[in-house]
């Protein structure tokens, strides 16, 4: 065939799909886009809600970038997105440059301490104050009287204990020395809480994938990672010790237990203070000691962003609402524990009272 | 004044040129103005001092563990990849035959072209584990009475991200010495042979000594992606912070400034101190980058004498 030919062909084909592509597109009305963005740790359930909630409206198009927690927040305080994710609830000085901002728990964390160690299967016994010294280098050997004493039955290894920690900042990590802190005085005067701290002994990995890879591939080695992490690698991790003097597996059902415990003795109203909330070391039998919520922050009077309209205030509020109640039943799919009933009704308050232009959005 | 060619040519060209000076001095304003809270805070300290504590209210950052553990995987990068790196120069450039040094220098040059991120990865998986067990664990086996060789046994260390550094080195150095060492002319090497020189008193006496200037420029460009290579580091060098990152074994886990920034930068509240301190470490590194740049133009100029190109 003619060359000229050829390319009058390519050239009428093309044409025909950047029409057809434009025609599509103008026969779809413009979609409402909302953005997020913040910690990645609930980023793996938000996703399967974004995907949900596009079938069900299919107007609304949700970005969520998963960019970790201090960066969302930045976001949030700099009205360059219309919602955040965090791990952490805002600190004090934090709260002062976003004032008005709620604290919308949509999802619970629970940490596992998993472990490598020829021949040791899930459920080792082990306390906060053992966990604690561990991971600050005061227990160096897996046969230390401290760990053998709680594991009678268990043979272990007289080798050197490897710790593996997060090399990023995270609220997996908030968590995590949240718990260390309130297990060991010695924990909190040396190092503390925080999303990133200066850990005195054992190896950074980035990520809980990369501390989850490390463990896995590393013999008599710790490492704490996020639940749903533990789940899917298969990994062996310990039983923790509650308040109650029970040894807790981290599980779906425990860790929803230690969220119901807490909000039932109180939690503050979405637009009051969150700083001092956690879910460590809850009074109930069967939950699970180190735990956290995952958090959704978005001002209360949305006209504070610049780009806000009625239409899409009334797309974010819907959005958030699906995601405390129907978004709730994907969790468990993806190995995330479910918002405890106490929980939703404190959150389902907290929506109804964000406005637009002073007016109640629902 | 009338406009020729040339002249909007000239103007355009030193626009352009004035750009990159520009895009310097905007940067290392900028990080200046941004370290300054934390300079001010901690002054000297911040340079010399071990700790790095982020957490809000018992705020402490000394970076000195992250400049040397920079400087010593650079080293370690240099010391295993220059010497590769110049055999390969050699073979391809003197002995290999010509059917075989365009393919193997195009692989060479290939290596360039892979991202860092895969190298970590490649590292993380694969590389980590011949490093543990065919180096450290048998080192540290009868050797680790030496605090040099002191193990963690984990393969996560200094000496595995300055072993993946050298390898990511290679293409630079190696690519830029064949071109060098092509560059030097058949005449002298006829010469030396003609004195009655063997092969190898022709390459290091004569040959690498005409191209000296030209290959320490390759192994100043290698040296600059060694120091601020990030990814491929972060997955490998084991990230310890503190006092705990201070490069006393290579077997141990350390960290990099830039590995340091990428680890923690982007969580960072912006306007907080702890922001502060990771743009001191960036104006560190931009600053240590700098200097390497400067003394090795120095080193050329002084030590080798060389002037507009040519070795005197």
């Amino acid at each position: 065939m003619n060359t000229k030919y050829t390319i009058v062909i390519a050239i009428v084909a093309i044409a025909i799909l950047i029409g057809a592509i434009a025609a599509y597109t103008y026969s779809n009305s413009e979609p409402v886009i909302l953005n997020g963005a913040g910690a990645s740790f609930p980023f793996p359930l938000l996703e399967e809600m974004m995907k949900d909630y596009e079938n069900i409206k299919s107007n609304v198009q949700i970005n969520y970038s998963p960019s970790g927690s201090g960066a969302g927040i930045s976001a949030l305080t700099d009205k360059l997105v219309d919602f955040a994710g965090s791990d952490a609830p805002l600190s004090a000085s934090e709260a002062e440059k976003a004032p008005n901002t709620l604290h919308i728990p949509e999802t619970i964390g629970s940490i596992a301490v998993t472990y490598n160690i020829n021949g040791v299967s899930s459920g080792l016994k082990l306390t906060g104050q053992v966990v604690a010294d561990i991971f600050q280098g005061k227990i160096t050997k897996w046969n230390d009287p401290a760990i053998t004493k709680l594991n009678p039955d268990v043979t272990l290894p007289a080798e050197t204990i490897n710790v593996v920690r997060r090399s990023d900042s995270s609220g997996t990590t908030f968590i995590f020395t949240g718990y260390l802190s309130a297990s060991s005085t010695s924990w909190k005067n040396d190092i503390g809480q925080a999303k990133s701290v200066e850990w005195p002994t054992g190896t950074g990995s980035q990520g809980n994938t990369g501390v989850a890879q490390t463990v896995s591939t590393t013999t008599n080695s710790i490492g704490y990672v996020e639940l749903a992490y533990a789940l899917r690698t298969r990994m062996t991790y310990a039983a923790i010790q509650n308040p109650s003097g029970n040894y807790v597996l981290p599980t779906l059902a425990s860790t929803t237990a230690a969220a119901q415990a807490k909000a039932s003795t109180g939690l503050p109203a979405g637009n009051e203070n969150w700083s001092n909330v956690n879910l460590l070391n809850a009074n109930e039998s069967n939950a699970y000691p180190i735990v956290g919520f995952s958090y959704l922050l978005v001002y209360k009077e949305l006209n504070t962003i610049p780009d806000m309209t009625q239409e899409r205030a009334t797309a974010l509020v819907e959005f958030l609402w699906y995601i405390i109640h129907d978004g709730q039943n994907l969790a468990s799919q993806v190995d995330y524990a479910p918002l405890p009933p106490n929980v939703v009704t404190i959150n389902s308050a907290t929506i109804q009272s964000i406005t637009f232009d002073g007016k109640p959005v629902l | 004044m009338k406009l020729t060619g040339d002249k909007i040519f000239k103007i355009l060209a030193a626009i352009i040129a004035a750009s990159a000076l520009t895009i310097l001095l905007i940067t290392g304003y900028t990080l200046t103005a941004g370290s300054a809270p934390v300079l001010q805070k901690f002054g000297l300290n911040f340079f010399f001092g071990q700790q790095w504590n982020p957490v809000e209210g018992r705020e402490v950052f000394g970076i000195l563990p992250y400049v040397l553990g920079t400087l010593a995987t650079s080293g370690i990068a240099l010391l295993i990849g220059v010497p590769l790196s110049l055999g390969i120069a050699i073979f391809l450039v003197e002995m290999s035959p010509r059917s075989l040094s365009v393919p193997i220098s195009y692989l060479v040059e290939l290596l360039a072209a892979v991202p860092s991120v895969i190298y970590g990865l490649w590292g993380l998986f694969v590389f980590r584990f011949w490093m543990l067990n065919y180096i450290e664990i048998p080192i540290s086996k009868y050797l680790g009475w030496i605090p040099l060789f002191n193990s963690s046994h984990i393969g996560l260390n200094i000496f595995t991200a300055g072993a993946i550094l050298a390898i990511m080195i290679i293409p630079t150095v190696a690519s830029i010495s064949k071109e060098v060492l092509s560059a030097v002319p058949n005449s002298i090497r006829e010469g030396a042979y003609s004195i009655g020189a063997t092969k190898w008193e022709v390459i290091h006496r004569w040959v690498l000594s005409y191209g000296r200037s030209g290959i320490f420029g390759a192994i100043i460009l290698g040296l600059g992606r060694a120091v601020g290579e990030t990814m491929a580091v972060t997955m490998l060098i084991g990230n310890a912070t503190g006092s705990a990152a201070m490069p006393t074994s290579l077997f141990q886990p350390g960290q990099t400034m830039a590995s340091l920034i990428a680890n923690g930068f982007l969580d960072t509240t912006r306007g907080s101190l702890a922001s502060s301190a990771y743009i001191g470490v960036g104006l560190t590194l931009l600053f240590i980058s700098l200097l390497i740049n400067v003394g090795a133009h120095v080193v050329m100029t002084r030590v080798f004498k060389v002037k507009g190109g040519a070795v005197e």
